[in-house]
Parts: C-alpha cells; sequence; structure tokens
C-alpha cells in the first residue's frame, strides 16, 4: 500500500515535471531521478548531471530467444508491464499499443517491449500465441518473460509500479504506463495505455524523439 | 422578436412532450434496457470486446457477426454467466480462446448487457425481457 502511494506520488511529480516542459516541442525531457557527477578535467572542476537510465535486462522473448539492452540500443522504444490472461487493463493497453505497432512497422528505428509479471504461466510460447492472435509478426514487437525477480526487479526502473496480488481480478496488479525510452536508455515520457488521447501524444511525442537523431 | 423565440421553444417543448407521451411503455422500457446495458457493456465486456463490438485481433472475437448473434440469442445469458470456451467461427475467423465467466452478474445486468449488444454493432434481435433471460439460464443448467 505504502509502496503504491509512493509510486503514486512519484508519478505525479514526473508528470508534473514533464508538464512543465511541454511547451518546448524539440526536445523531450529526461524523466526519472538525476544527480550531479563533479570530476576533474585538466585541472578543473567539472560537473555533470547523470540522469536515470534503464540498467542492462536479460529475457527470453517470444522466439525463446535472449533479449538484452543491446537488442534495443540502435531503436528507442516503448516499454510496459501485463499478463496475457488480464481481464482488466491490459487488452485496452494492447488495443492502442497495436495502433503504434501499425504507425511505425519496419522501422528500425522503434521497437516495444510488453514484459509478462505472470511469470509462471506466460511461457515464450504462450506469449508466441498471444502475439500471433494480436497480429504481430517479426521481433520489431518484444514480448518479454522472465523470472519473478528479473521481471519485477525491472519495472520500478521504468517508475511502473506492479505486484503479484490474490485481490485483484487476475492475480496481478499493475499499471498501465507506457514508457518511452531512447537509445540511450533514458526515460522519455509515460503515457497511460488505457487513455487514447495519451497514446496518440506518446506517438506525437516519438516523432520528435526520432527526430533528435536525425542528421 | 424575443417573444417569438420564446413561443417557438415552448412550441418545440409542447411537441416533443407529445411525441414522447406517445412511445408506447415498450418503447420506454426497450430504452431503459438499451441505456443501462450501455454502462454494463463499458464496465464488464468492453475491456476485450472494444468499444464499437470489434474485438482484437484474434484473441478476442468482434460481436458484429449479426448471424451469430441472431442464432445464438437464447445462448447469450449462458455465454455472460458462466463463459465459454473452444472454438468459434466469428464472421469466418476462427477463435480458440477463454472468456471468463462472470457469475456475479444478476439476471437484470445480463438483461441489460443482451438488449445492448443485441441491438448495437449491426445487430437487430429486438427487446429482450429479463424472464427470457432467466429461462435461458435454467435451460443452460440442465
Amino acid at each position: 500500500m505504502m509502496r503504491n502511494l509512493l509510486f503514486t506520488i512519484a508519478f505525479i511529480s514526473i508528470l508534473a515535471l514533464s508538464a512543465c516542459q511541454s511547451t518546448n516541442t524539440d526536445k523531450l525531457p529526461i524523466l526519472g531521478s538525476r544527480e550531479p557527477v563533479t570530476t576533474e578535467v585538466n585541472g578543473e572542476t567539472v560537473t555533470d548531471t547523470v540522469y536515470h537510465s534503464i540498467p542492462d535486462f536479460e529475457f527470453l522473448n517470444q522466439d525463446s530467444l535472449p533479449i538484452t539492452g543491446k537488442t534495443f540500443e540502435n531503436s528507442i522504444y516503448v516499454a510496459d508491464f501485463f499478463f496475457t490472461s488480464c481481464p482488466s487493463i491490459c487488452p485496452i493497453m494492447h488495443r492502442n499499443l497495436l495502433e503504434v505497432y501499425k504507425k511505425y512497422k519496419d522501422n528500425p528505428e522503434v521497437m516495444l517491449l510488453s514484459h509478462s509479471i505472470d511469470t509462471k504461466y506466460d511461457t515464450p510460447s504462450v506469449l508466441k500465441s498471444y502475439a500471433e492472435k494480436l497480429g504481430i509478426s517479426g521481433n520489431q514487437w518484444q514480448f518479454a518473460s522472465g523470472t519473478r525477480e528479473t521481471i519485477y526487479g525491472i519495472s520500478p526502473e521504468y517508475m511502473v509500479f506492479t505486484e503479484e496480488n490474490d485481490q485483484v481480478a487476475g492475480g496481478f496488479e499493475h499499471q498501465g504506463w507506457f514508457i518511452l525510452v531512447d537509445k540511450d536508455k533514458h526515460i522519455r515520457g509515460a503515457y497511460n495505455g488505457t487513455d487514447e488521447k495519451e497514446v496518440a501524444k506518446l506517438m506525437k511525442d516519438m516523432d520528435i524523439l526520432l527526430s533528435e537523431y536525425e542528421k | 422578436m424575443r417573444n417569438n423565440w420564446i413561443y417557438s421553444i415552448v412550441g418545440i417543448f409542447t411537441i416533443s412532450i407529445f411525441i414522447l407521451s406517445c412511445q408506447s411503455n415498450e418503447e420506454i422500457e426497450y430504452a431503459h434496457y438499451y441505456v443501462n446495458g450501455k454502462t454494463a457493456y463499458e464496465t464488464h465486456c468492453q475491456n476485450c470486446h472494444g468499444a464499437k463490438g470489434e474485438g482484437l485481433g484474434l484473441l478476442y472475437p468482434p460481436l458484429t457477426d449479426t448471424a451469430f448473434i441472431a442464432k445464438n440469442k437464447n445462448n447469450l445469458a449462458s455465454i455472460i454467466k458462466y463463459g465459454m470456451s473452444g472454438e468459434l467461427i466469428i464472421n469466418g475467423q476462427s477463435y480458440n480462446g477463454e472468456m471468463p465467466a462472470e457469475t456475479h452478474l444478476s439476471p437484470i445486468e445480463i438483461t441489460y448487457i443482451i438488449n445492448y449488444i443485441g441491438n448495437s454493432f449491426g445487430n437487430k434481435i429486438g427487446h429482450y425481457t429479463q424472464e427470457q433471460v432467466q429461462q435461458d439460464l435454467i435451460n443452460a443448467r440442465n
């Protein structure tokens, strides 16, 4: 409960922060914690800001192949947390994410990463069948399965709350955020995946982020 | 000029009252079921089946197969309450998932939902009564 509250507060602050900067359409903000790091270069003291970034990970995808941070190194990606037997928000999230997939299909600079939080039932083959039924082919949209430790360990790095909870429908509690991550693994946006308007904003922001890499 | 406005507003109001009172009780009852059905649909069905009954890929079937809905109208209550599994052919596509049971739904809520689905997304089964729903549920258990 306390954790839940903390995550909510963290998110409200992030949203407030991003709202303040939304007038600047040229560049998206970098979200998450940041700390100044002071180093000495040629006798001078230089202070740099170190931004929160997604640490390396290793999961199995729907083809039972390992995926790591390296898999996503040349693309921006949208991450979310779901499970295949989810009776509540997941169908809405993936109905919306499917629109994102269709818009950026075959764009090598864009990937999607859905983590399953049902680490027992959602094996790669279950995820494969789910992906096919959703109409996904190829590996642009990765469906990650991992252990309880790795999946629940990575979700706070994306600032998404997930929890095994018998009290809720389906047995898992999670937030429906779509997290936009850049090529340096910095979080550049968080969008409510159940809200079509926010998903439209996500796609707009993805275009802005992609234009950062245009030379 | 201002009086003209007032007269026309009062006129339109009076005429609409006449029209409304001309509606048969059956129509009013149907409207009541349909409106409540939309709310219940949004709560219990829309996540998977979509706002336009469009379904989602081959995961969740659409509710736009009018022939299927018409043919199975007496099974809808049991499907909603007790769920469904096994292969289904909807709009010529095969679906083989599992629809969860919603046993907590009361017959009146199920009636609302059937009236909404049965008369939306291209379907036209007409008004479906609660007595029929109760009979359907008894038949499904036997």
